[in-house]
């Protein structure tokens, strides 16, 4: 059956705790058919807490061959509130996946740029793990992550394995820091000037606050990236993630069917514009 | 062929449209507003009941007029009986182990034949249709309703002030999405037929066909409901508007029209193709179950653009702006049509008396008044 106009049931089999209020919940599927159940990276599921409600949480793992989909939440509202508590074991109901994913095709045999900010992280976690399965595939990884203090960066562990890769840049940005952090303090926008871009060969994919989105754009543009290789994630209020309940309008397009990635030529007119 | 419904038939119409397993609903006279509600017999009609429409205003009188339609609009178009103000989605169960059972839940009424629907609320009811069952995604909801619903279409004699479906070439005659469509003359209705149920329902009612001389009088009717209009969108309504509106929001006229605004929703509650809605979790007593539903939404919330504590619409002027440009705008863009057409019923309902046609004539530097028409209401 498919899981978009009524959720499917899962269970917890994994549970880690990321920060003070992240963590992240491993799903598997309990009923057999769900095994045709495939997802593109940055497509996200709708993650349903009984008796409570759903909420839109990007996917991490990169859905091939396993079947295991791990989702990392910000502890914020009434739902992630609830799902902070679960342990290994409960249950979970899951719509999806929807939207549109970051443009992998299009990357091939190209440098690839990845910049986000707090937790812009997570949707980005399956595009690397793409590309690494496919590493012949791409050129240069690059993987710049700014948080607001060194003591919220997440996946730490994760950055230092990428890191230590063939080929593979990781550069983190914190904009205030404690002794000992290994990153840069500064914005992130300052590390792009550290990374050497062959801009003419290269394909950037965005997520993170909107006025950090729009601070990397500006100087990407300044270093000649064309507008055309950028793409972002978008992020709207979103309750049925099939285009129906109106909230994640941005413009025309719903952000939950035609997003949450855009081409940065796409959404430009509205990026700079308050209210949308 | 057109037929004549007499005024002596309409019973036989409810009757026959009950035998065939509807409910009938019609437009009656309620807490001084047409609204349409259980129908069985055509006494219940507002007979010689005429509305007064203006920005912020609705009156019904009593009129000379010994006829049934003879008023323009009330708040209601085939909206809420669609795409239901609060309906269940889905319901989960939780067994002894934790795990969950999804299912489904589709409604559960009988079927509705309305009686009394507009040319501008059948426009309506196709945009709805492509919103909710012809894009990537089916609402299984509305999608019942809609494949359960008889519409009986009554074409306008008679315009409101707020009327403007001319400009929006969405009236005042149905050209489409009706079974059965009647255009009230002297003594009854003449009757289109515009579906194979329409055909069948005629048939058993065993109506004469209609003389020249009706059908000239049912044209003139529309003539004379689309020359009583005074108000139009500027540009027609046309694609055009869009550019205009996306090229201009920085324009003053958003800050004067957000003074005036409340934000208090009731333009997208009566608007008969406004779909937002948010999605709610009714938990059974015992703890064993739940029902997942929707309720209507408006753009003019806070709780509508809100996320993880921010609200990116927190102010009047952005979400009246949301509104406007999603209806006249970008909704070409979504749905390859204006989400506007022409009903009147968020200027009449707007209790600070807010007209759209006017907010888009001062953008688009166009007037909202008809050209021939501006003497007269000068």
């Amino acid at each position: 059956m498919s899981a978009i106009d009524t959720p499917v049931n899962t269970k917890i089999v994994a549970r880690s705790e990321e920060s003070g209020d992240i963590f992240t919940l491993t799903l598997q599927f309990t009923d057999t058919q769900e095994k045709n159940y495939a997802f593109q990276p940055g497509q996200f599921n709708m993650l349903y807490l009984f008796g409570v409600g759903e909420v839109p949480i990007s996917i991490l793992s990169h859905g091939e061959g396993d079947s295991l989909y791990a989702h990392t939440i910000r502890r914020v509202g009434r739902v992630t509130q609830g799902m902070s508590l679960l342990q290994v074991g409960d249950h979970l109901g899951l719509r999806g996946p929807f939207g549109r994913g970051w443009p992998l095709a299009k990357a091939e045999g190209k440098d690839v740029l990845i910049i986000t900010g707090g937790l812009g992280c997570a949707p980005s976690v399956s595009i690397i793990h793409h590309i690494l399965k496919h590493r012949a595939a791409f050129g240069r990884l690059i993987i710049l992550q700014g948080v607001k203090h060194s003591d919220d960066l997440i996946f730490k562990k994760q950055y230092e394995q990428w890191a230590a890769l063939p080929n593979v840049q990781v550069a983190l940005a914190a904009d205030s820091s404690k002794p000992n952090w290994p990153g840069h303090t500064g914005l992130i926008t300052e590390l792009l000037d550290q990374v050497n871009l062959d801009v003419n060969n290269t394909l950037c994919m965005m997520c993170g606050p909107e006025g950090m989105m729009r601070a990397a754009v500006k100087r990407l543009t300044q270093l000649h990236l064309p507008e055309e290789a950028i793409y972002l994630s978008l992020e709207r209020n979103m309750e049925c993630a099939i285009g129906h309940c109106g909230h994640c309008q941005f413009g025309g397009d719903f952000i939950c069917k035609e997003g949450p990635v855009f081409s940065y030529p796409q959404v430009k007119a509205l990026l700079n514009k308050k209210g949308f | 062929m057109p037929y004549f419904l007499a005024y002596e038939q309409f019973n036989d119409l409810i009757h026959a449209l009950n035998a065939l397993g509807y409910r009938c609903l019609g437009p009656q006279v309620q807490d001084g507003a047409i609204v349409f509600d259980e129908l069985t017999d055509a006494q219940q009609l507002p007979w010689g009941m005429r509305d007064t429409q203006k920005p912020g205003h609705y009156r019904l009188q009593k009129s000379e007029l010994n006829e049934a339609f003879a008023w323009a609009n009330g708040p209601q178009a085939i909206k809420p009986l669609l795409f239901k103000p609060k309906e269940s989605l889905w319901r989960v169960e939780r067994d002894a182990t934790g795990a969950f059972t999804f299912k489904e839940t589709l409604p559960e009424n009988k079927p509705i034949a309305l009686i009394g629907a507009r040319a501008c609320d059948l426009a309506a009811m196709a945009i709805q249709d492509k919103t909710l069952l012809q894009g990537k995604y089916i609402d299984q909801q509305y999608r019942w309703h809609r494949e359960h619903l008889v519409v009986i279409a009554v074409n306008c004699s008679y315009s409101g002030g707020n009327c403007f479906c001319v400009s929006t070439k969405t009236g005042p005659k149905a050209t489409s999405g009706y079974d059965l469509a009647l255009t009230e003359i002297q003594n009854g209705f003449v009757v289109e037929v515009g579906s194979d149920k329409g055909r069948d329902l005629i048939d058993s009612l065993h109506c004469n066909e209609a003389e020249a001389a009706k059908i000239a009088a049912a044209a003139q009717r529309s003539i004379d409901a689309a020359n009583m209009q005074t108000k139009r969108m500027p540009k027609d309504n046309s694609r055009a508007l869009r550019d205009i509106l996306m090229n201009n929001l920085d324009h003053p006229r958003w800050q004067e029209v957000a003074e005036r605004c409340l934000s208090c929703g009731n333009c997208t509650a009566v608007c008969p193709t406004c779909f937002c809605h948010h999605q709610t979790e009714h938990p059974t007593v015992d703890g064993d179950g739940s029902v997942h539903a929707r309720e209507w939404d408006s753009c003019f919330t806070e709780g509508h653009s809100a996320i993880h504590g921010q609200v990116v619409r927190d102010t009047t002027e952005k979400r009246y702006k949301q509104w406007l440009t999603h209806k006249l705008g970008t909704w070409w863009d979504q749905f390859d049509s204006s989400g506007c057409v022409g009903c009147g019923r968020c200027v009449t309902w707007c209790p600070v008396g807010i007209d759209l046609t006017e907010e888009m004539a001062a953008i688009a530097g166009e007037s909202n008044v008809v050209a021939d028409k501006k003497e007269k209401s000068a």
